[in-house]
């Protein structure tokens, strides 16, 4: 293990850091389709292609539907396949994006967050992930260019372990981190290629010697017990994943978990928030720990598995909650963050108070003051001990 | 050519006692096409469709290759996939020998639903060999129309009615479509012309990049026959002119069978229930026009053009 102050520094974009990784990963086949904000990791990545730094067989496909079909053969032949998407693009892929999990396929995506039409809008928010939250994938969310890096390689592992055999979405978000540069501490090629080591498929296509049928009719006899197997899968990533943070950060350095607590520990009022934002609440939370509020934040990296435990624990002391959500379930009960959260903590004695903050939709920009807001609210909701409106928006002229 | 001595020793690939219908056509595609490649190592995908659900119905399969369904309209990006992880194998020399790769789609998963996946698997020049076993409509799902079906055709979305006459489009020609692509090798086969369908099958899995053979597969439920009916069905497809037998390479048109006399279409369209409707006094226009489009077909293909 090399210290990080030996790491070298590039200064790179989230999508540039994702291309970088893939690199370093150097995978058997990646199967692409370009579309905004995502379109510059295919880019880098046909240029590494081009210039032979790579190994990797590109297929340069007509639409996502086809990026995805293609990884399914190439994963269910064997190799290692790679992909990234972006919002209508990952909605067109959505029927195989379901086949690949069901099949076993540990496929690696990047998804650079961006909102879902109508209206057409590039920007972020989270309306293309968390449609696919349920189908079956495991999902990371990145708060920054070195996160994406880092749990890209990491989600390779994750994917292909023999205990979980699932694909992995790591995500982003749209022009906050993919177009945004920031300096990258980049891991020697060798230290990534041995920690990812050689994908060893159990049945393969290409074994010809042994022929497998992949993707049979599967009837009411049989398929309800599948379902059941990926359920199983999904639980033993909760138990395997922690193992391979251990493993990462004596390789690597960097810390991991399916949670990260910023002031947690002693907090009285909490934000729960994915990605980018984090970011941002760090910011908010330290000014107004300056302040001598006892405030916190709580991140949230995995979504799925769902880190249930890992929420429990950080929140049952706190009195009041505020979830943000920046995607929109069109349930009137709150985002998908929101409802979960809520749900972890039904059981929990003396739970906290809970309220959700809608945000940041088609790249709305979040700001410090109104996470303040937020905080400032929270500190009411602790004051009158209860919450007056349980799904809130914020930043949107109403 | 292919000898029958010859063939009869490659083994089946396909088992017996899938779930296909008595007299479907297009398991004996599947064998045909089968026997093109010999017994060399083949990789098989499918689309979603009747071959699909009636040879795989989980914990069996009657496939003795490697096999992989996806999804309806995804067979051609699948089984690029498949080619692709072949080509890094090969390439890094962790595969030596040659595996062959195969796709099967019915008429809507080719020419309907999977057409684009079809032509950007083409485009891009996979070494596979696209076939289009079809049945000219949506079989599995209970004949349904499709961009295939031809014109004056029943079915359950274009039902004989008292005001409509069955499906009134004319057939889209994916073959053609196919030709366009400007890919090694493009063929229209049919089951009862075994030599012929299987020498076009060996010169498919013969080239170097993408072949698409187009082979009407006669359904007896669809097309309302007899079960035993199936070959003398696609044998009358020939004769009558309705399914001309021709191959294409680099772009060149080849007939590879000529009936003698043309049998009229309307022998044809007697042969098959879908079309009793058209012998009512009020569809004869669209018989002489079924019959016009054949013979403009046949005069075009005899000068060497598809369109």
């Amino acid at each position: 293990m090399s210290p990080l102050s030996e790491r070298i520094v590039k200064a790179l974009t989230g999508d540039e850091a994702a291309a970088e990784a893939m690199r370093q990963i150097n995978p058997d086949v990646v199967a692409a389709y370009p579309i905004t904000p995502q379109t510059e990791i295919v880019m880098n990545y046909a240029q590494f292609v081009a210039n032979g730094v790579v190994d990797t067989e590109m297929v340069a496909v007509e639409s996502e539907h086809s990026a995805m079909s293609a990884c399914v053969g190439a994963s269910a032949a064997g190799a290692r396949a790679m992909t990234a998407t972006s919002a209508n693009g990952l909605a067109l892929m959505w029927e195989v994006v379901y086949i690949a999990a069901s099949n076993r396929l540990p496929i690696v995506m990047t998804v650079v967050n961006r909102a879902l039409s109508a209206p057409i809008n590039i920007h972020c928010d989270h309306s293309d992930s968390m449609g696919a939250r349920d189908s079956g994938w495991i999902q990371i969310y990145c708060e920054n260019v070195q996160e994406v890096y880092e749990l890209l390689i990491m989600a390779v592992k994750i994917a292909e372990h023999p205990d979980i055999l699932l694909p992995v979405m790591v995500c982003e978000d749209g022009f906050i981190t993919s177009h945004a540069l920031e300096g990258v501490k980049i891991f020697r090629d060798e230290e990534v290629k041995n920690f990812v080591g050689e994908y060893k498929p159990q049945f393969s296509l290409l074994d010809v010697e042994h022929p497998v049928t992949y993707g049979p009719l599967d009837l009411q006899d049989y398929y309800f017990e599948h379902k059941r197997q990926q359920v199983e899968a999904m639980e033993n990533a909760k138990k395997v994943i922690p193992r391979i943070f251990i493993e990462f950060e004596k390789v690597f350095g960097s810390k991991y978990g399916f949670v990260e607590g910023y002031k947690i520990d002693d907090a009285e009022i909490a934000i729960v928030a994915l990605s980018s934002t984090c970011g941002t609440t760090k910011v908010v939370v330290d000014k107004l720990r300056e302040k001598g509020k006892r405030v916190g934040l709580l991140k949230l990296r995995f979504f799925r598995p769902f880190p249930k435990e890992e929420i429990v624990e950080s929140l049952a002391n706190v009195k009041a909650v505020a979830v943000l959500d920046r995607s929109e379930s069109f349930s009137t009960q709150g985002g998908p963050v929101f409802t979960e959260v809520k749900s972890a903590l039904y059981e929990v004695d003396r739970r906290p108070l809970i309220t959700n903050y809608i945000y940041g939709l088609g790249g709305r920009d979040i700001d410090t003051s109104q996470i303040e807001k937020v905080y400032d609210d929270l500190g009411k909701i602790v004051e009158q001990n209860k919450v007056e409106t349980a799904v809130n928006y914020l930043g949107v002229r109403e | 050519m292919a000898n029958l001595k010859q063939l009869s020793k490659i083994p089946e690939r396909l088992s017996g006692g899938h779930r296909l219908c008595a007299g479907c056509g297009a398991s004996i595609a599947v064998r045909q096409v089968l026997l093109g490649v010999g017994d060399s190592p083949v990789v098989v995908g499918c689309a979603t469709g009747c071959l699909e659900v009636a040879t795989t119905i989980y914990p069996y399969t009657a496939w003795r290759v490697p096999f992989i369904h996806n999804a309806f309209e995804n067979v051609a990006a699948t089984i690029s996939g498949v080619e692709t992880a072949y080509r890094f194998f090969h390439k890094k020399g962790k595969i030596k020998q040659k595996i062959y790769f195969l796709a099967f789609g019915g008429d809507g998963g080719s020419y309907d639903i999977g057409i684009q996946s079809l032509s950007g698997a083409l485009e891009r020049g996979h070494r596979m060999v696209y076939v289009c076993y079809d049945n000219e409509a949506y079989m599995n799902t209970g004949i349904q129309r499709s961009g295939a079906t031809p014109q004056g055709a029943s079915t359950t979305t274009t039902p004989a009615g008292k005001v409509k006459s069955g499906k009134m489009e004319r057939r889209k020609d994916l073959t053609a479509i196919c030709v366009a692509h400007r890919i090694p090798y493009v063929a229209q086969a049919t089951i009862s012309h075994w030599n012929d369908l299987v020498t076009k099958a060996q010169k498919a899995f013969a080239q170097d990049g993408p072949a698409f053979l187009n082979i009407l597969s006669p359904c007896p439920r669809g097309w309302r026959f007899p079960s035993d009916k199936t070959v003398e069905i696609a044998k009358l497809a020939v004769e009558t002119g309705f399914w001309p037998l021709y191959e294409v390479e680099e772009g060149k048109v080849k007939i590879t069978y000529k009936p003698a006399r043309k049998k009229p279409i309307i022998e044809w369209l007697k042969s098959q229930g879908r079309y009793k409707h058209l012998f009512r006094p009020e569809n004869e226009h669209i018989i002489s026009a079924l019959q016009e489009d054949v013979d403009k077909q046949w005069e075009r293909l005899e000068k060497g053009f598809l369109v």
